[in-house]
């Protein structure tokens, strides 16, 4: 049983420590400049953190107990794939859902 | 649709938004059974979607709390998993850091990884938005996916039931990002970064805390800024 206090100040140091972290640049850089050198990685974050953070999930899903799960793999692929080669985001993400579930149907 | 007025821009983000009520349905309906099934109240269910608005942080408390761990630890793995958050805002701020103070910590508020990878696309497609607009238009993103998150919280908390593993909703988050992600790649420079980001994710995938996605996306970006500076120098070397 989780405690009530506990949790309180899990809930309200969670929620002040996500705004900060939220709220560190926009709120407190505002529109001084910023170098050059930190906007050239900046324009990167999305690719580099969306993928590093989806890549374990795929190879190694939480729900299959870390097991390779080709059904899984082969959805993102598909989903990945559909993406690049359409540029559009609700194609992408339904044909990785009919991958998804045909494969989990058949496997 | 042609973004003319801040009013067109909140409604090309609420259209650009929308394929995340996809995810972000079953996603907080999750959270919201997980929680009850945890011991949490209907309200503090609630309460911990609305202060935080952060699934993968608040999934990682929910699972340290039930384990007992300090709660010093506790705070600062959620946090760890939340420090992307902070190149998020980074990343945002040379567009939208001239906005007014309310505008920008409202904007920080509501700051998740779908209004960002949204947002960030469409300026980058269209540098020419005025503040204004784009202010606006990420607003119009969050429509769609924020109250959801809190409604379908609230649902599965009602809920309280399990639901069947078979359904695999753990992968409608790889799924949906993933197709956020693939449009973006438009120079050799974004390929290099997400590709150096995926294999370094894969090595460090053991750090404790979640410093492991930290570790690799700083990795990431810096392949990428080198990548952008080594094609931008052999252009000038050919012209």
């Amino acid at each position: 049983m989780i405690d009530k206090t506990t949790l309180w100040i899990v809930i309200i140091g969670l929620g002040a420590g996500s705004f900060f972290l939220r709220f560190v640049f926009t709120g407190l850089v505002g529109n001084r400049a910023m170098p050059a050198w930190l906007l050239r990685h900046l324009r990167y974050t999305a690719v580099a953190i969306l993928p590093a953070l989806v890549a374990p999930q795929v190879l190694w899903p939480a729900a299959t107990g870390g097991q390779t799960d080709p059904a899984r793999l082969a959805a993102a692929c598909v989903t990945f794939l559909v993406g690049l080669w359409t540029k559009n985001v609700i194609a992408a993400i339904l044909a990785g859902a009919i991958t998804l579930y045909g494969l989990l149907y058949l496997l | 649709m042609a973004i003319t007025t801040p009013k067109s821009a909140y409604l090309k983000g609420i259209a650009d938004g929308a394929p995340f009520i996809l995810v972000i349905i079953p996603f907080a309906t999750l959270f919201g059974l997980i929680a009850t099934e945890a011991g949490l109240s209907v309200f503090e269910t609630l309460a911990f979607s609305v202060v935080v608005i952060a699934g993968a942080a608040q999934f990682t408390a929910l699972q340290l709390l039930q384990e007992e761990a300090p709660t010093i630890i506790v705070l600062a793995s959620a946090l760890a998993v939340n420090l992307r958050m902070a190149m998020y805002s980074a990343s945002l701020t040379p567009w939208i850091g001239g906005a007014r103070l309310w505008q920008r910590a409202l904007a920080a508020y509501l700051t998740v990884d779908q209004s960002y990878v949204v947002s960030i696309a469409q300026y980058e497609r269209a540098p020419d938005m005025t503040i204004p607009q784009r202010i606006a238009y990420f607003f119009g993103a969050v429509t769609p996916v924020v109250p959801l998150w809190y409604f379908f919280t609230f649902i599965g908390a009602l809920l309280g039931a399990q639901v069947p593993d078979s359904w695999a909703l753990d992968f409608a988050i790889p799924i949906t990002f993933l197709a956020m992600i693939a449009p973006m790649f438009r120079t050799l420079a974004h390929v290099v970064a997400a590709f150096v980001a995926v294999v370094v994710s894969l090595l460090v995938a053991d750090v404790p805390y979640s410093m492991g996605l930290i570790i690799a996306g700083l990795c990431g970006m810096i392949a990428g800024a080198q990548a952008e500076l080594w094609a931008g120098k052999r252009k000038v070397g050919q012209s």
